[in-house]
């Protein structure tokens, strides 16, 4: 079984690609979906489990020697957050079942659903640079087709946008790719991480850095390269945006946290000052969008930034404990995203309105509805045994432990706003009176579409209760960014 | 009764037509060519599917759409699923065999006509990302094509 770290990247790749060939056939494209994402996710079960028990996994594709071949590279981090993206398109998809309408489902939705997994596993398990933007390209695509389909006026103003801005990511990014090369002769992130330290020239390295952040800064909407992200986000319809929301912006970040803890020496270099202060701009510029907006979709929107900023912020630290709670904090935001933007697309389609003075009172006419939401906002925020509480504390002690206040303080500050934000939704969305009669075209359909929001939240839920356990997995996880070599080894054996 | 202007703007294209006919044929061959050719020169199911895609968008141009799909009945979305399988399948294979994912077999066989040739499993993959730049390509330009 030296092939496990690829099945994750290539069972949804073979279902999609079958999928091609009957797409009017609805039903087949449905069960087959479902099913392959299912089968997917035991994989990536059994890849964390075999990870935790044998350390890390590395294949070589097309059985060239390490250096020379792209490698796959299954740590804990990766297999983790395989695990977690692969969990959530398949109650993603479930949730799309129920939500979107034949017509539109025949459309190559779930092809371009499973290709879009296909691109964001292949990103968390590459371990090489080139293949990581083979990934991205892989997921873009995919998020091109369906941040358009529908065809809305709003969409294809919206998407243009989206589409230029990741254009030109991706060819920053090709480019940086390149710089790299010619500086240091390799692009395998574990022979990058060797050899790195050799180049004669250290400020050649720091504009390469800087280079990379811009690339992964414009697709994890860091301040001050967010702009495209709020439009963009709200014209996709639901399903699409909890997709976006939860992955996309995350690979983003995963991409700083492998590259800076591997290949650039973070720790009191200019880098470190200028993640920091990245990272402080987007929690600010989150908190103020937060709490601006009165349409539902743009305060989760800029719940995202927020969230990068937190977790970038504990990146930018660099310490164990600070990692860990980032990492912690990454599964939890997830997972918790993708049910928030779930259920606020069921607000929507309920009321026929984002607005929330057009709401109020759902919860006396659908009670299951209104506390889900309540408990996935108190998740959000960061509420003692809920999801989001230890990534915090351990982000906070970990800058504390490095001397720094301000950013704790602006951490803690930014989970009152995140609370604040969300209660705004519940007290005016879900508590108060019925402003007028809805309805809206999900009103048959809501316990349905609960099904898969409940199940996600409960495991978000369990994540959080079971904080314990899962320690010694993000442990692990983390080792190999304090400590390089292990993953050098791990790839370069022999 | 039929009073329809005979359409005047139709511009006398018997030059590019009778031409292309002829020049399918060879940019075609050359095409296979280039396909075969791709594992150790220049080469190779991209290149080689583009110029395929070249040659029937040539036929496109000098003809109609209607006309290219009573010649050629492909369902371009199906080749490029069909492409994508047969490259997937073939990078699978070595999974059986346990070897790393895309590992390729080859070996040398003693063909008619063409003597001692090697025969990889790399070139079953080539075929795979031929049928799927023909299809996409072909999508895309009919797609845009068919929307006046």
């Amino acid at each position: 079984m030296i092939n496990l770290p690829v099945f994750p990247i290539v069972i949804p790749a073979l279902a999609a690609i079958i999928m091609m060939f009957l797409p009017k056939n609805v039903r087949l494209q449905r069960g087959l979906a479902l099913g392959s994402i299912f089968v997917t996710l035991l994989v990536s079960l059994f890849l964390v489990h075999t990870v935790s028990q044998e350390g890390i996994l590395t294949l070589n594709l097309g059985n060239w020697p390490a250096p020379f071949s792209i490698t796959l590279v299954s740590d804990m981090l990766s297999a983790l957050l395989v695990t977690t993206s692969t969990l959530l398109t398949f109650f993603i998809i479930w949730f799309a079942v129920h939500y979107f309408s034949t017509a539109y489902e025949e459309n190559y939705l779930y092809v371009a659903m499973m290709f879009l997994l296909v691109g964001v596993n292949g990103a968390f398990t590459t371990g090489d640079i080139f293949n990581l933007f083979v990934f991205f390209e892989v997921f873009l695509i995919s998020s091109y087709v369906l941040i358009v389909l529908g065809g809305k006026g709003v969409q294809l103003r919206e998407s243009i946008k989206y589409l230029l801005v990741n254009v030109l990511a991706s060819a920053l990014f090709v480019m940086a790719v390149a710089y790299l090369y010619g500086a240091v002769g390799t692009l395998s992130l574990a022979d990058l991480a060797q050899k790195i330290p050799l180049v004669d020239n250290p400020n050649v390295i720091s504009v390469i850095g800087v280079l990379f952040i811009i690339v992964f800064g414009l697709k994890g909407a860091l301040v001050p390269l967010h702009y495209w992200l709020p439009g963009s986000y709200v014209v996709a319809p639901t399903p699409i945006l909890a997709l976006f929301g939860a992955l996309l912006t995350k690979v983003g970040v995963y991409s700083i946290l492998r590259t800076y803890t591997l290949l650039f020496d973070v720790n009191g270099t200019f880098l470190q000052t200028f993640l920091i202060v990245l990272a402080v701009l987007t929690i600010i510029t989150g908190m103020v969008g937060a709490i601006a907006y009165n349409d539902v979709k743009l305060i989760i929107i800029y719940n995202i930034m927020i969230a990068v900023g937190v977790i970038l912020y504990g990146i930018a630290i660099n310490t164990q404990t600070s990692l860990e709670g980032a990492l912690y904090y990454l599964i939890h935001d997830m997972m918790i995203k993708a049910v928030l933007f779930m259920l606020v697309g069921m607000m929507i389609g309920i009321t026929r309105s984002g607005q929330l003075r057009e709401m109020g009172g759902l919860i006396t006419r659908f009670p299951l509805f209104g506390w889900t939401f309540f408990i996935a906002a108190l998740s959000l925020a960061g509420i003692p045994p809920l999801s989001g509480f230890f990534g915090k504390l351990l982000i906070v002690q970990g800058g504390v432990g490095e001397g720094d206040l301000f950013g704790p303080i602006l951490v803690l500050i930014s989970s009152l706003f995140v609370l604040f934000s969300v209660i705004k939704i519940f007290l005016n969305g879900f508590w108060g009176e019925e402003r007028r009669q809805y309805d809206g075209p999900l009103i048959p359909f809501t316990n349905r579409l609960l099904v898969p929001v409940c199940l996600l939240l409960a495991v978000a839920v369990a994540y959080g209760f079971g904080a314990e356990l899962m320690h010694p997995y993000i442990t692990q996880a983390i080792e190999p960014l304090t400590q390089p070599e292990l993953y050098i080894d791990a790839v370069l054996k022999e | 009764m039929d009073m329809k202007p005979k359409s005047n703007k139709r511009v006398n294209d018997v030059i590019l037509q009778t031409a292309a006919v002829i020049i399918f044929f060879i940019i075609i061959v050359f095409s296979i060519h280039l396909f075969f050719s791709g594992h150790y020169s220049p080469g190779g199911g991209f290149i080689g599917g583009l110029m395929t895609a070249a040659a029937l968008v040539l036929l496109l141009l000098a003809f109609d759409s209607k006309t290219l799909a009573n010649v050629l009945p492909f369902d371009y979305r199906r080749m490029t699923a069909l492409g994508a399988l047969i490259a997937v399948l073939t990078a699978m294979h070595s999974i059986f065999f346990d070897l790393p994912f895309f590992t390729h077999a080859y070996d040398k066989f003693n063909l008619p006509l063409l003597g001692e040739e090697t025969l990889h499993t790399a070139i079953a993959f080539d075929l795979g990302v031929y049928f799927v730049v023909i299809g996409v390509t072909m999508t895309i330009i009919q797609t845009i094509g068919e929307s006046e």
